[in-house]
């Protein structure tokens, strides 16, 4: 299974295995990670599963709909590597990925 | 020694108040029972992707295994409980055994509400709550079946989407004379109703259904004195809240167990969360509210309350249902004698209705246009006076629409 590394706002890093095809939103709220809420459930409904992508995999990511862009315009503090956790699949080429979690997803 | 906490009903709100039970420092050992066979897992898909195909069971499911036991959440699923001791503080399940608590949570959600007209016995009459019955309607949802869906409400409506997608011959029957008549607005119904239309749904207005007709099996609908042939029905009515666990225990409900803003009934040591439960909300009036938003933040209240940092419910209620390729999303409780106003080209495929109450925004419905649901969420938090032709005029960007 693919590995995610979340890095809570601390800086503890967290590894996760995330099954191929989950999201890495529910990497995150299915284990006990704190730091992504996700109230809407990955229906790309409510921009509290914001993300900070590691630079150096911010290209193997797929691009934002306009939905997601949309969306990320209300998540707090964003930056150009913000993406919204639940948009994301996990992928075998993923294995490894790291992102960041803010402060505050409210 | 510290508390022990019974939850009952593993659903939605019973997680949430798992996780922020520990969140908040919550010590004690902590029994989580359910009637299902299945885990906690998120209904919202159910009627919507994994109906659809696109969307894996295991994906359904809202922790994995290892929450329960990180969390020290001892999971009894295929158990029901059947009664509340509030003298001895016990509760009874189904197997005879009881076990003692010394803090109660009811997160026991709704159940279906039933057809009652003749014929709704027949095999092929359909409900959608749980897997279980997904699971059920999946085996007769082949393309070209015809399926008659009774209620053009959000799950009615849902299913006819993806029923629709997947090639079946949909007819929708609905006792008013529009779509989802008690969520939304009148703009929002017309514009599902063309939608549906467009996508080959036929949409029977004012014409509820008399009788399911067949002889083994169900063969067809009559409505509005017509017969209507049929291979399946999903029938989609509403719900009836599971409160008689708590009216038995001496509770006081009402069309829901009724607790305060923080979640407590009026036994300090009983709390209840989510579906089952009518509280008085933001606005002053008693409501019971379906929704995932609802489950989570009442849950976090009771969390809250049950570790000392009890804190006022006042969060805005917010929704959405998915229709093929349209997201739809509300935030506020809208009444039929606000003043509606509508952002937006319907045409587009893109547009909002914002309500107004005395001028100030009580509610918002957004079609595919989440900046104006997220704007509008919050000028209803606020409580912000947005006059009628600003939210009217697109030329003005939605981030600065208060001006
Ligand atoms: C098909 C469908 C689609 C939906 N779509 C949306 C949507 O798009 N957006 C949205 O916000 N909401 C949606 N909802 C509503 C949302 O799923 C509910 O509001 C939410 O699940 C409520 O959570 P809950 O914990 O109160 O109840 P539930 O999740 O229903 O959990 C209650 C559990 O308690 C169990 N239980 C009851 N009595 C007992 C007992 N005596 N002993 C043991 N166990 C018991 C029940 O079997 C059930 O498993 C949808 C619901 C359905 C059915
Ligand atoms: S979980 Fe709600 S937007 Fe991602």
């Amino acid at each position: 299974m693919p590995k995610v590394i979340y890095v809570g706002a601390d800086g503890t890093e967290h590894p996760v295995e995330v099954p191929v095809g989950h999201s890495v939103m529910e990497g995150a709220v299915k284990n006990r990670i704190e730091g992504i809420d996700a109230d809407c459930g990955g229906a790309c409904a409510c921009a509290t599963c914001h993300v900070y992508v590691d630079p150096a995999w911010l290209a193997k990511l797929p691009p934002k709909t306009d939905m997601e862009d949309a969306m990320l315009d209300f998540a707090l503090v964003t930056a150009p590597n913000s993406r919204l956790s639940c948009q994301l699949r996990v992928t075998p080429e993923l294995d490894g990925l790291i992102v960041r979690m803010p402060v505050s997803q409210h | 020694m510290s508390e022990r906490l019974i939850i009952v009903g593993a659903g939605q709100a019973a997680v949430q108040a798992v996780q922020s039970l520990r969140v908040d420092g919550f010590a004690g050992p902590i029994t989580l029972i359910g009637d299902e066979a299945y885990g906690p897992y998120q209904r919202p898909p159910l009627s919507k992707a994994y109906l659809l195909g696109s969307f894996e069971r295991e994906r359904l499911f809202l922790k994995a295994d290892g929450f329960y036991r990180e969390s020290g959440c001892e999971l009894r699923l295929n158990t029901k409980v059947t009664a509340i001791d509030r003298q001895t503080k016990t509760v009874t399940l189904d197997d005879g055994s009881s076990l003692p608590y010394d803090k109660l949570l009811l997160a026991t959600g709704t159940r279906v509400r039933k057809l009652t007209c003749p014929g709704a016995q027949l095999p092929g009459v359909h409900y959608l709550r749980d897997i279980a019955d997904v699971d059920g309607l999946q085996q007769e949802f082949l393309a070209g079946k015809r399926i008659a869906i009774v209620g053009g409400g959000y799950i009615g409506l849902e299913v006819a989407a993806v029923a629709a997608k997947r090639g079946l011959d949909v007819t929708v029957f609905e006792a008013m004379e529009r779509l989802m008549a008690r969520a939304v607005s009148r703009p929002m119904s017309d514009f599902f109703a063309a939608e549906h239309a467009k996508a080959g749904v036929t949409i029977k207005f004012k014409t509820g259904v008399e009788a399911i007709e067949g002889k083994a099996q169900v063969e067809g609908a009559r409505a509005g004195g017509h017969l209507y042939p049929a291979d399946i029905v999903l029938v989609g009515i509403g719900v009836v809240p599971n409160d008689e666990l708590a009216k038995a225990a001496g509770l006081e409900t009402n069309d829901g167990i009724v607790v305060d803003r923080h979640g407590m009934t009026a036994d300090s040591s009983i709390f209840a969360a989510g579906d089952c439960t009518r509280h008085v909300g933001r606005e002053g009036l008693s409501i019971r509210l379906e929704s995932v938003q609802n489950a989570i933040d009442q849950a976090k209240h009771c969390a809250l309350a049950m570790t000392g940092k009890a804190k006022i419910y006042s969060e805005v209620p917010w929704f959405w249902s998915d229709q093929y390729d349209l997201k739809l999303q509300i935030a506020g409780l809208a009444r039929p004698t606000d003043t509606t106003i509508v952002r937006g080209d319907p045409a587009t495929r893109k547009f909002s209705v914002f309500h107004l109450r005395d001028g100030v925004v009580a509610a918002v419905e957004a079609v595919n246009a989440a900046p104006d649901y997220m704007i509008g969420k919050k000028l209803v938090a606020d409580g912000v006076r947005v006059a009628p032709e600003r939210l009217a005029d697109t030329a003005i960007p939605i981030k600065q629409i208060a001006g």
